[in-house]
């Protein structure tokens, strides 16, 4: 199904010549039932969501529900259109964007820092970043929410007139929790990094500025489309801050207007299936063509150590 | 399929880890860069997490409306907790819910998860289709996630009904709603379990394994004395996934009924008491004081974890 299915790597192709010669035992059998059952009952939610969003409503009614036909794309215009999804779609763009920008630029920095020089606040800081993306936001509702509302910004950055109900709100709080765990993950690969080459551009007269912007920002590159990946991923996602700091209907990113949709979209199963689909499509572009990038994000974070 | 190249599993392997440039001579200008490096983007962390952590322990010593400025706060001492404990019945079915969750994630997609990545560890053919159908659900959101699962769980047209032949409204009714919402929120935990175990075995030294399988021992047997106990750090770091998610668990009530009737959790009850029409902001507090503890707890575990590492 996916592109990732059809590759065999060097190593498990070995392993299976290896494992030809092995018959085929019950054990086996059993064991390849039981994982091909898993994997059906895992798929089927979407699966189910995908083909409920391109049936009519009454075909099913009328001919049962494993029937096939009265396929239509009416469902997607009538989500679309009335979940307003090209006013939401635009502000995840407008806020997913910046802040993974910015997060990786600020994570890069620190992390900059603490691989290449030993400061005795190392691991403090580390620890002060890392354990900032892992405290539960809602511990931090209150004080945070009173000061964004008595925060001003100028009427161009917002038409609130304040930090509540603005991007700018939003995308620093998005920043701030997520720097800490792309600081984490970055740190362990800059000090993987050959010691040399720096030793090699110190000799040749080369600033911070040089060694972060030509020498480190290129070698991470790797580390920076994975950590990329898991982090648009993360904050499209984003639910809680949105749902809080948003205060007009019109600036909810599009997974926190699904809050705001529910009423309508609960009660009527064509607009919840397309819709739900409507929503999933850029993270199921991840999934499909990103994969091996998100995973990589992901266990290079937790697996290290 | 993409031209970007892979991140290997474990970088720190790669060069043996060394206190790098301890002894560099820093200049003038450098050092105004690097201290801005670390700056910046420590105000963003301190300002925008942990003052606000800080200020919510304090608040919740207070009565305050938050209309006013500072000056209208209230200092009531203990107050908040004792009403937390004693005069607040949304309380105790809260932190019922919450334990539930955590209990339930465990026991059920977190075991799981780990078995299926033991499974799929063992070159089965087509590893990578099983793996890529228990990594779906990880790339999407709580919050839609609920969406999803209404088509299962809705009274009318729903599957589960449907199949079952019964007329539950499996969000709706307080009896069942909690279960099938730890259903769908397990879906996504058990993939997501999976892949951090997957990442986790396929770290383990083989050889170990062959020694143990020259010296007779079963698969089974080899598992659980000779990878289980390599594996510690990542166990550690699973269940701390694990506490932490359970306390956390906000959006997917939230979409379906903003944690009310059968729904509640810490998280909720916070967010409700802020956002809510009654801003309470001393009580608010305190109950957000009571979920930053138990999870300073737990992030303290998890750090001591991963960064044994740095200290070598």
């Amino acid at each position: 199904m996916t592109s990732a299915t059809t590759v065999t790597r060097p190593s498990t192709a070995r392993a299976a010549t290896a494992k030809t010669r092995r018959r085929l035992t019950p054990g086996r059998v059993i064991l390849y039932v039981f994982v091909t059952a898993t994997a059906m009952v895992w798929l089927f939610p979407v699966v189910w969501a995908l083909l409920s969003s391109f049936r009519d409503y009454n075909y099913p009614s009328l001919h049962g529900y494993v029937s096939l036909g009265g396929f239509t794309i009416q469902n997607y215009l009538n989500a679309w259109e009335q979940g307003d999804f090209t006013r939401h779609f635009l502000n995840s763009l407008i806020i997913t964007v910046p802040a993974v920008l910015l997060t990786l630029f600020l994570a890069s920095c620190v992390a900059f820092v603490v691989a290449r020089y030993s400061f005795r606040f190392n691991l403090i800081l580390l620890g002060l970043f890392t354990a900032a993306n892992l405290l539960p936001q809602q511990a931090l509702l209150i004080p945070l929410f009173r000061a964004y509302r008595s925060i001003p910004l100028p009427l161009w950055m917002s038409d609130s007139g304040q930090l509540l109900d603005s991007y700018w709100g939003l995308i620093l709080v998005n920043v701030a929790f997520q720097t800490g765990f792309c600081t984490f993950v970055l740190s362990n690969y800059m000090k993987a990094l050959p010691h040399e080459m720096y030793e090699a551009a110190r000799v040749d007269g080369a600033g911070v500025p040089t060694q972060f912007f030509r020498i480190t920002l290129p070698l991470c590159r790797p580390a920076l489309a994975a950590l990329a990946t898991l982090q648009v991923t993360w904050i499209y996602n984003e639910f809680f801050w949105a749902t809080v700091l948003m205060q007009s209907g019109d600036k909810f990113p599009i997974t926190s207007s699904l809050n705001n949709l529910r009423g309508q979209f609960f009660t009527d199963y064509n607009l919840l299936s397309a819709g739900s689909i409507l929503v999933a499509i850029p993270v199921l572009i991840v999934f499909f063509l990103l994969q091996k990038q998100f995973v990589a994000g992901l266990t290079l974070g937790a697996t290290k150590g | 399929m993409s031209d970007l190249p892979t991140v290997p599993a474990a970088p720190a392997e790669a060069a043996p880890s060394r206190r790098s440039g301890g002894r560099v001579r820093v200049s003038g200008t450098d050092r105004i860069f690097l201290i801005l490096m670390v700056a910046i983007p420590t105000v963003l962390v301190v300002a925008w997490v942990w003052l606000p952590a800080i200020a919510s322990v304090i608040l919740s010593f207070a009565r305050w409306s938050g209309v006013g400025g500072l000056d209208t706060i209230q200092w009531i001492g203990t107050e908040n907790y004792k009403n937390v404990f004693t005069n607040y019945p949304p309380f105790a079915p809260a932190l019922r819910h919450n334990v539930l969750w955590l209990v339930f994630l465990f026991v059920l997609p977190t075991l799981f998860g780990m078995f299926l990545a033991v499974l799929l560890d063992r070159e089965l053919r087509g590893t990578r289709f099983y793996q890529t159908a228990m990594f779906l659900p990880v790339v999407l959101s709580l919050a839609l996630i609920g969406f999803i699962w209404q088509l299962i769980y809705s009274r009318d047209q729903g599957v589960l009904n449907a199949v079952l032949h019964t007329q539950i409204d499996w969000y709706g009714d307080s009896r069942w709603n909690l279960w099938a919402v730890l259903v769908a929120a397990g879906w996504r935990h058990a993939g997501y379990i999976m892949l951090l175990y997957l990442a986790g075995l396929k770290g383990v030294d083989p050889s170990l394994r062959e020694a143990a399988a020259v010296d007779g021992a079963s698969p089974v047997r080899t598992f659980f004395s000779v990878v289980f106990p390599v594996m510690r750090p990542i166990n550690i770091i699973i269940l701390v996934v694990t506490v932490i998610e359970s306390l956390r668990a906000f959006d997917i009530v939230w979409v379906i009924n903003k944690g009310t009737n059968g729904l509640e959790l810490i998280s909720t009850l916070v967010t409700s008491n802020v956002v809510g029409e009654a801003s309470r902001i001393g009580f608010g507090s305190a109950l957000a004081t009571i979920m930053l503890v138990i999870s300073l707890v737990f992030i303290t575990i998890f750090l001591s974890t991963v960064m044994r590492g740095e200290q070598r």
